[in-house]
């Protein structure tokens, strides 16, 4: 029973919760999307795509202009811009919202490696410099505080980003105006409408949200996390993000918890080298957490009533 | 009389949807303070109309004038503007949200950079309610709230949007008679403070006691403009429909012979678990009529399914003829002789994508007549049955190979109808039958039913409308949770079968 016991061991060090705060972020991001997005009642499974194209971008960006925030900043565009495709389809021609997202995934999976192949020749890509990659900031003085300091101030800077963005987006969703009205458009977008809220422009901005939000999410792993790309380097992280999203009850805070405990499946894991365990096993560890939450401690959560549902105006 | 100002006057208003000329040329005016009923069959184009007049639908030509100027109404905010409210027949609510939300949605008070406002919005409702004598609670949660006062949300959110024309779309489909009772003295107390009403709807006995004047429709043509004092049911259904149509169903007396079915002491749940029979005991003879009077919700929809097997019972027993079919699934009952109309004809009754000769054969398809050892269809058989079917009860379709989703409600019920029928039973269930059919299919269906018994069939129904159950039942059982709690005759007058109803009045004998 040595690997339980070191992974018990492990549990109590603040690297550990640290590096779980950090992979949360990287699925609370995404998750965030989504919420925004099946809120307003458009299904969004493409935050792996919107993800991907972040990075790759990310790191196209910055290794041409070597400014991490410019390269941050196309990873946000090139998200959004797969995102508007999705909401094209799906709002706009009324398309299975499914099949578009299967579609911009494997999309965003060929384009990705396709452009990496055609600018730098595979075997190029991978070298970020170090000096261009979104910056670790120590909270001064809270960084010094014993355990916690190193666990929620000794960050990279999209962490932070994150945590605000997740009250922010839960205080717009359910304090607002805003938030009631994108929630009205995702339960019943014909009661909206007539009450005079456009349908299609909330449609519109959540699922291009969802991409802004994706996007930043790629970069914080491209150039944050790995500082390099690879094919495919997301490795699911936009459907466990999906996964958080459907745990959390399509709310904010709920997805946060979802990201915190697959984050902990992650970053004991990336441990897995003090850990007498396979580490084939272990790697497994974030994608049966999800397994299992989805299919027992869920329960039935219930999505908004009109996720999914293409609207056509004036029927019933 | 001087002459009244009008509210709404619409003109030459035309809409033409693929393959269906929805209003032709339609003339309809509505003065100030007057409660206007709009009438007409399903796909008579009165819901075009006033998806027009809302903004929701933008019309081919015609123009429009409102309280006497010229107007044009791009979207619901124009309407809205306008002072135009509209109260949809399927509820614009969300269930999820609290009353204040669902009434403020679109028009919220906020305070700082954007915060939804409850103080305010509260105050609002609260200001509304007490000017109009509706009573609401804005923090309810609106699917908690029974369907009346879902309405009465509907109307206070219409008003809030300061509406001074309202228009109602079947406002009472979804009501009990006691709600419906409330909501027409909330009408009368809407025009006494000034507003104008346009009451969309087909049942005429209401349009009588309600409306002012009556507008009919057919075919998306308006075909008469009545004024209610001088009118009657009899006119307006003539209207209505073309041609002269029987109102009262005609029938000769009964003649019950031996008992089919026996039902004896049977409880059940709903699907929540919640008791919803609590010991139902009648019997059902060959040849006669067993309507089941009762407010929706009582019990009747949980009995019709226990009987037809979809439903397992939690106590008691059901015998046809000597045989004890308690237990029975759908299939065994009906092997068994039991035909069953759902009430839900769209979610039950049909496969909505199939095509009508699929849906005709749909619980009997293992027949040796549609099947080779319940493993091939056999198609010719099938589309000849189907063909046949269709002829007999008046299917009105170009093919019988139209998907059932494509057809009119009536004709949808008449594929159920002549399924059920068609296999020749010994129980005939049928629930809510005629529930949102046109008056011309109602006619058509209730004189089947009737056919059927005077065959020898044994016929329960179970229908919301007090008035079919009146003129179709030769014995009525009045259910009132969960129990019968009368036996009546067919000619047991209104009230005392309201009253039972309601859980009031004297059982007669003979009643569990």
């Amino acid at each position: 029973m040595s690997g339980l016991e070191d992974i018990f061991r492990l549990l109590f060090t603040a690297n550990l919760w640290q590096a779980t705060l950090a992979a949360a972020v990287l699925l609370l991001l995404p998750a965030l999307g989504g919420v925004i997005s099946e809120r307003s009642g458009v299904v969004n499974i493409a935050m792996e795509g919107m993800m991907l194209t972040g990075a790759f971008f990310a790191v196209v960006a910055d290794l041409a202009w070597h400014n991490a925030w410019l390269a941050t900043g196309v990873a946000v565009l090139a998200g959004a811009l797969m995102a508007t495709i999705h909401a094209v389809v799906s709002i706009q021609f009324r398309a299975d919202q499914i099949v578009s997202g299967i579609a911009i995934n494997i999309f965003a999976a060929g384009l990705t490696v396709f452009l990496a192949n055609r600018i730098y020749g595979l075997q190029d890509v991978g070298h970020v410099g170090p000096t261009e990659g979104l910056p670790n900031i120590d909270v001064g003085g809270l960084d010094q505080i014993p355990f916690f300091g190193k666990v929620l101030f000794q960050q990279n800077v999209v962490v932070y980003m994150a945590l605000v963005l997740l009250v922010l987006v839960h205080v717009v969703l359910f304090r607002t105006r805003l938030g009631l009205r994108i929630r009205a458009v995702g339960e019943h977008p014909q009661a909206a409408d007539t009450a005079g809220i456009n349908v299609y422009l909330f449609r519109y901005s959540a699922v291009i949200t969802s991409g802004l939000l994706s996007g930043l999410a790629g970069a914080f792993l491209a150039i944050g996390v790995s500082n390099t790309f690879v094919p495919n380097m997301t490795d699911g992280r936009g459907y466990i993000a999906l996964a958080a999203m459907i745990f959390g009850k399509w709310t904010p805070l709920g997805a946060f918890i979802a990201c915190l405990i697959f984050g902990l499946g992650q970053a004991i894991y990336d441990n897995n080298s003090v850990i007498h365990v396979s580490p084939y096993l272990l790697s497994m560890l974030p994608y049966i957490l999800t397994l299992v939450v989805l299919a027992g401690l869920v329960g039935r959560s219930t999505p908004p009533a009109a996720d999914g549902l293409p609207y056509v105006p004036g029927s019933e | 009389m001087s002459e009244e100002k009008l509210a709404v006057d619409m003109r030459g208003i035309t809409k033409q949807f693929p393959g269906v000329l929805a209003n032709n040329q339609v003339d309809f005016s509505v003065r100030q303070g007057e409660i206007h009923a709009l009438v007409g069959e399903n796909g008579a184009g009165k819901s075009t109309l006033m998806n027009i007049l809302y903004g929701l639908i933008p019309p081919d030509s015609g123009e429009i004038h409102i309280n006497g100027k010229p107007v044009h109404i791009g979207g619901p905010r124009d309407a809205i503007a306008l002072g135009i409210g509209m109260v949809h027949q399927h509820f614009m609510l969300i269930p999820v949200f609290s009353v204040g939300e669902n009434i403020m949605l679109g028009r919220e008070p906020a305070t700082g950079p954007d915060f939804y406002d409850h103080a305010r919005a509260r105050a609002a409702i609260n200001e509304l309610t007490k000017r109009y004598g509706l009573a609401l609670n804005p923090d309810a949660r609106m699917g908690d709230l029974p369907v009346g006062l879902q309405q009465r949300a509907e109307i206070v959110k219409v008003l809030y949007r300061g509406a001074n024309i309202l228009i109602l779309d079947e406002p009472t489909g979804v009501l009990t008679p006691q709600e419906t009772k409330e909501l027409f003295v909330v009408l009368r107390d809407l025009v006494k403070s000034g507003k104008t009403i346009i009451f969309i709807s087909h049942k005429l006995k209401e349009v009588l006691e309600i409306s002012d004047r009556i507008t009919v429709m057919r075919r998306g043509k308006v075909v008469g403009h009545l004024t209610t004092r001088q009118t009657n049911e009899e006119e307006i259904a003539t209207l209505m429909v073309g041609r002269e149509v029987l109102l009262r169903v005609d029938k000769k007396p009964a003649k019950p012979g031996a008992v089919v079915m026996q039902v004896e002491n049977i409880s059940a749940s709903t699907d929540r678990g919640v008791p919803a029979l609590k010991g139902v005991s009648f019997e059902l003879r060959q040849g006669e009529i067993l309507g089941i009077a009762g407010i929706e919700g009582n019990g009747q929809s949980e009995m019709m399914e226990v009987l037809a097997g979809t439903r397992p019972v939690t106590g008691g027993r059901v015998l046809l003829g000597s045989r004890d079919i308690t237990t029975y699934d759908a299939r065994t009952e009906r092997d068994a002789g039991v035909a069953f109309i759902p009430e839900d004809r769209r979610g039950t009754g049909l496969v909505l994508s199939f095509s009508i000769a699929e849906n005709s054969i749909l619980g009997r398809e293992r027949s040796p007549k549609f099947s080779w050892h319940e493993f091939v269809l056999r198609l010719v058989a099938i589309r000849e049955w189907a063909r046949r079917l269709v002829k007999e009860f008046d299917v009105r379709t170009p093919s019988i190979d139209v998907a059932a989703r494509n057809l009119s409600g009536g004709n949808q019920q008449k594929v159920i109808v002549a399924r059920e029928m068609g296999s020749k039973p010994k129980v005939l269930l049928a629930a809510q039958p005629t529930r949102g059919v046109d008056i011309g299919a109602i006619e058509f269906i209730h004189r089947r039913i009737v056919q059927e018994r005077d065959e020898g069939t044994a016929v329960l129904l179970v229908s919301a409308e007090l008035d079919e159950v009146r003129s179709l039942s030769d014995r009525i059982a009045v259910m009132y949770e969960g129990r019968i709690v009368s036996i009546e005759p067919p000619d047991a007058p209104e009230e005392r079968l309201g009253l039972l109803m309601t859980g009031g009045g004297q059982a007669r004998e003979g009643a569990a």
